[in-house]
């Protein structure tokens, strides 16, 4: 067992969070702020390589793999942690900040993972913690968050399958490239489409995410997305599939997020639109791509963190979630105001991270000519800075005032804020800041006079058509329904009326299929219930009935077979 | 019987003795219980005894596997196959190991265990029961000799009837009734079964018989005898769908028992069966010339679904439990099915690691219903405030049910999984992880009795259970995670086991 192990980030965050649930006050805010800085320190410690050796059934882990790429990620999760642990020391929920650095020091244990077994370990361990965050974000989580296990549950076993069937067909246990040639193959890229919110499995993410705590959603909305995107990036570099599959999440995204009324919903949705971007970009699979990939997971978590906590903020202060409810902010609460607005426009505009990462993308889908590709970003690039961006800040923070009592958010929450700014603005003033990091050499300059001024107009343009359809906008907020809707609300409904009133309201209900499903759900409590056949303590007579039944069976079919 | 008198030469070490003073040493303790009479000294002296049958058990296996073959032990200088011989390979070795450590685990959390659930002037015939029914299933396990299976069965299964009914539950008399009427419905099939073989091959010694009946070829009375032997065993390990007197069993009778008989009873009998599959019949009558695989497949699969989807409705954990026993069998009979080294290794290394887990759940269990007053889902209402400790190792043992790496029950379900993948059977692997979703469900019942809902309003004492008993309960929970994280030793053994049964005791 190699000696670095017990360097390992992912290991010492997770025990930490096991500390962190059992200290308060000015300890905890010391230690979650110490941790990712202890952890980023670790990661920095260890020299290029594979590190391992532990055996486990008949194979050899090689449990921490550092490279450019899985370097890169892992720094930017323990960042994403530091600011989000700043941000959340006024958070009083006891659950909540341990269970963020289980779930945080999960994904950088799945990003350093070197074999599929770790990395499903770490999987596995990401969607608990994640659980326990959004559990922690009250009584009307708690069925959010149990929905989201499930989903995340399902995509293990794919996962799980996935794997095994990778092994016994002979696939080598590194997590390496994986060629899609098979079922087991495609159940692992299943498996990571899951995690990245592909439809149409993805709408656990606007369920789930926006129930939880104000500062919750802040360290969801880093870590198992861009996991997801990282193993993509890994195992599925240049699939051919993933263009389409990715282009659709961003459309799909980009037009929820354009009617969806709640405030952090709609960035929600923004999320699945930008991991579908970073999805297409993986589709191209060239050098530049996977760089813009890598490099756009970091612009995209500190922006999003940004806004969501932003939002975070309101929700404290205001305890209002729909656009509708909100209005007029910007005079209570300056400070906020003008982070989101700087969050919004750090989506793409120069001098922000933002700018320097689309664009790289958008240069490799150029590259490699495909011109509907890149024109299909273009679009969603401008679409998610409506609907994204302006729309969230223009709604929450101008438009009419509705007398909403909200003081400026506190300094922990503006310290948060600030950090991110910072870094936005760092990586967006002084590229190489972040190019030096990326999983490949690159030579790309972005800031040249007909980029710049492209993007400007782009921006311009945006708010222009923004501001014209603001009233039609209105209109239709909330007037979708997701997916989700269909076992959230229409299958247990009509379960319920199978079950509950028997097949004579199921008539209107539903079809056939339905009464079918629902005497088999009234026939399995009727057999398996407590009550019922399969439970009940049977006569002895009856017990060797079965004997004989069985004996019986036996033997015939040694005579005649 | 009148055999079992080793003569102990002075000149001759103990170690050669080894198979003979794993049975004596619990069978002796039992009368010297009854003499005793006394709660504690009765404790004592079976606390001492399954120590050191523990001992003998553990030595006994290093033997075998540093010795890589069989040992054959001649009861009373009588040579086989006139006289009883015992003879221990990897298998028995193994599961006898299992046995013992049950035993070790169980004993001392008797103590306080026992004194709340049965009757002070009971005691001492519990303990002495207890010490039988140990006897019963070593000698059934290390025995070479099909009728000496039978005495040891139904000592085993007499002794057991009794610690049933010593439940404080007045349906625990119930119980222990119809488990008395279908054990030995199970018993004479056995006895049967064996009658027939003993008519063809005129020998009751198990290697000579399997010897012989190869030079028999496929007779009809064979194939009759087989039948009868594969029920009658099927009966007594609780294969779906003769599984019915089990969770009347495990629910009433006292927790101790619980643990013990889920950890081993059914166990032994699972040895039972694969001893005669591989090693009397031989594996190709079995399962290539007469599809017994076939059904056996069909009850394993109707066992792995089934009682698991009866579990989730079950308000009473102990139930609950029992159920999950009977669903869990079907994955070792799963493994017996294919007929494989991979499937009988999955078999064997889940009859240890379901051994520990259910084990471990039914101790830990035991502690909440001393501190609760009952099983029923309502009385544990809030037990995750009340009582932590307990309430977070019943939940890794759950896990381990599940499956979830890290614990032991991921270890014998991967196994089992890359079993039958390597017989191209995928649609079994994926079985497999359906079933375990189940598993998922009924453990979750408890998670969300014991962590999201408030204590009933007449409170049980807060507190943990004793320290007695919360020991061992503690030290099979983390036996569950440790084999787990480190399954070398005990996939290796597991390995060998399935191995020397195809090899059988040439």
């Amino acid at each position: 067992m190699a000696a670095e192990l017990f360097q390992h980030p992912g290991g010492w965050l997770i025990l930490g969070g096991i500390v962190l649930a059992f200290v308060r006050g000015t300890p905890r805010a010391v230690l979650s702020m110490a941790l990712p800085v202890l952890a980023l320190g670790l990661l920095w410690g260890i020299a290029d390589g594979v590190y391992g050796g532990v055996a486990f059934l008949d194979f050899r882990l090689d449990a921490l793999r550092v490279d450019r790429l899985s370097r890169l990620f892992a720094t930017v999760f323990l960042l994403a942690l530091f600011v989000g642990s700043i941000y959340a020391i006024r958070q009083q929920s006891r659950i909540e900040l341990p269970a963020a650095f289980v779930y945080g020091g999960a994904a950088v244990g799945a990003v350093l993972a070197g074999d599929l077994l770790t990395l499903f370990v770490f999987w596995e361990l990401m969607a608990i913690g994640s659980t326990l965050v959004i559990w922690a974000g009250g009584r009307e989580a708690y069925p959010a968050a149990m929905r989201y296990l499930m989903v995340h549950l399902f995509g293990g076993v794919v996962l799980m399958a996935g794997i095994t069937g990778h092994l016994a067909g002979g696939g080598s246990l590194r997590f390496e490239a994986i060629a899609l040639d098979g079922l087991p193959q495609w159940l692992i890229l299943a498996g990571f489409l899951i995690n990245a919110g592909a439809f149409p499995l993805g709408s656990w993410l606007p369920d789930a995410y926006p129930r939880a705590s104000w500062s919750g959603m802040v360290f969801l909305s880093a870590f198992t997305t861009k996991t997801a995107v990282y193993v993509l990036m890994r195992g599925f570099p240049g699939a051919e599939i993933l263009i389409p599959i990715g282009l659709f999440m961003a459309g799909y995204g980009l037009i929820y997020a354009l009617v969806e009324n709640g405030a952090r919903r709609v960035l929600a949705y923004a999320i699945i639109n930008q991991v579908g971007f970073m999805v297409a970009g993986i589709g191209i699979g060239s050098e530049m791509a996977l760089n813009g990939v890598a490099a756009h997971a970091f612009a995209h978590i500190v922006y999003k963190a940004l806004l969501l906590m932003a939002m975070g903020a309101v929700i404290v202060q205001t305890g209002k979630r729909d656009c509708t409810e909100l209005g007029g902010l910007a005079r209570q609460m300056p400070v906020t105001c003008g982070f989101a607005i700087f969050g919004a426009l750090a989506m793409s505009a120069p001098l922000t991270a933002g700018f320097i990462t689309k664009s790289l993308v958008l240069q490799a889908a150029a590259d490699a000519h495909l011109t509907w590709v890149w024109l299909g970003m273009m679009v969603i690039a401008a679409g998610v800075f409506l609907a994204a961006g302006l729309k969230i800040v223009v709604f929450v923070f101008f438009g009419a005032p509705r007398d909403l009592d909200a003081t400026e958010a506190p300094a922990s929450q503006r310290w948060g804020m600030r950090l991110l700014a910072l870094m936005s603005l760092a990586v967006g003033c002084y590229p190489p800041l972040l190019y030096d990091l990326l999983p490949y050499a690159i030579d790309y300059q972005p800031y040249t006079g007909s980029h710049v001024v492209f993007q400007l107009q782009l921006l311009l343009a945006t708010a222009v058509v923004f501001f014209l359809m603001r009233d039609r906008l209105t209109q239709l907020l909330g007037s979708l329904r997701d997916i989700d809707w269909l076992y959230r609300s229409l299958g247990p409904r009509w379960v319920k009326a199978a079950v509950h009133t028997g097949s004579a309201k199921l008539a209107e209900a539903g079809g056939s299929t339905l009464r079918g499903l629902g005497s088999v759900l009234t026939g399995i409590r009727r057999h398996h219930g407590t009550s019922g056949v399969l439970a009940r303590t049977w006569p002895s007579g009856s017990m060797v009935l079965w004997v004989a039944i069985l004996l019986l069976m036996y033997l015939v079919l040694y005579y005649i077979v | 019987m009148t055999n079992l008198q080793p003569t102990i030469a002075p000149d001759t070490l103990l170690t050669q003795h080894l198979p003979i003073l794993l049975v004596i040493v619990p069978l002796l303790s039992a009368p010297l219980i009854v003499l005793l009479r006394r709660s504690f000294l009765s404790w004592l002296v079976a606390m001492i005894a399954s120590v050191a049958a523990f001992g003998i058990a553990a030595l006994l296996l290093q033997q075998v596997l540093a010795s890589d073959g069989v040992i054959a032990y001649a009861i009373g200088n009588w040579e086989a196959p006139l006289g009883i011989e015992l003879r221990v390979d990897a298998v028995n070795a193994f599961v006898a190991f299992i046995v013992a450590l049950v035993g070790v685990f169980v004993l001392p959390y008797c103590r306080i265990g026992i004194a709340a659930e049965v009757r002070q002037e009971e005691h001492y015939l519990f303990y002495a029961m207890l010490m039988l029914c140990l006897c019963g299933l070593l000698g059934i396990l290390l025995t070479g000799d099909a009728f000496n299976v039978f005495v040891f069965l139904e000592i085993s299964s007499l002794a057991t009837y009794v610690l049933i009914a010593m439940g404080r539950d007045r349906r625990a008399l119930v119980a222990s009734y119809q488990y008395l009427l279908m054990g030995t419905v199970g018993a004479t099939l056995y006895v049967i079964g064996i009658g027939i073989l003993y008519l063809q091959t005129g020998t009751l010694n198990l290697a000579d018989m399997a010897q012989r009946l190869s030079g028999v070829g496929d007779v009809r009375a064979t194939l009759a005898a087989l039948a009868f032997i594969t029920v009658g065993v099927s009966l007594k390990i609780a294969l779906f769908p003769l599984h019915l007197w089990l969770p009347n069993a495990y629910a009433y009778s006292p927790s101790a028992v619980s643990a013990f008989l889920a950890a081993t009873a059914t166990k032994v009998s699972i040895y039972v069966l694969m001893r005669y599959y591989f090693t009397v019949f031989g594996a190709v009558t079995v399962f290539d010339a007469h599809n017994t695989g076939m059904i056996l497949l069909a009850l394993s699969l109707a066992a792995m679904f089934i009682p698991a989807v009866v579990a989730i409705f079950q308000r009473d954990v102990k139930r609950l439990l029992a159920y999950s026993s009977v669903s869990q069998i079907g994955y070792i009979t799963l493994g017996i099915s294919l007929g494989t080294v991979g499937g009988l290794t999955a078999a064997i290394a889940h009859l240890f690691n379901h051994a520990l887990t259910k084990g471990a759940l039914f101790l830990v269990l035991g502690g909440i219903v001393l501190r609760c007053g009952g099983a029923n889902l309502d009385r544990l209402a809030g037990i995750g405030r009340t009582m932590p400790v307990a309430a977070f190792a019943f939940v890794i043992g759950g896990l381990s049910l599940i499956g979830i790496p890290g614990t032991a029950g991921f270890i014998s379900k991967w196994y089992l999984v890359t079993a039958a993948m390597a017989e191209g059977q995928w649609w079994l692997a994926g079985a497999v992880m359906m079933s375990s979703l189940l598993a998922v469900i009924y453990v979750w019942r408890f998670v969300e009795v014991a962590y999201f809902q408030a204590p009933p309003d007449d409170h049980p004492p807060v507190g943990e259970a004793p320290l007695s008993m919360r020991v061992p309960a503690l030290l099979m929970v983390g036996a569950c995670v440790y084999f787990g994280l480190d399954a070398t030793w005990s996939g290796e053994v597991a390995t060998r086991a399935a191995t020397a049964l195809l090899e059988g005791w040439q």
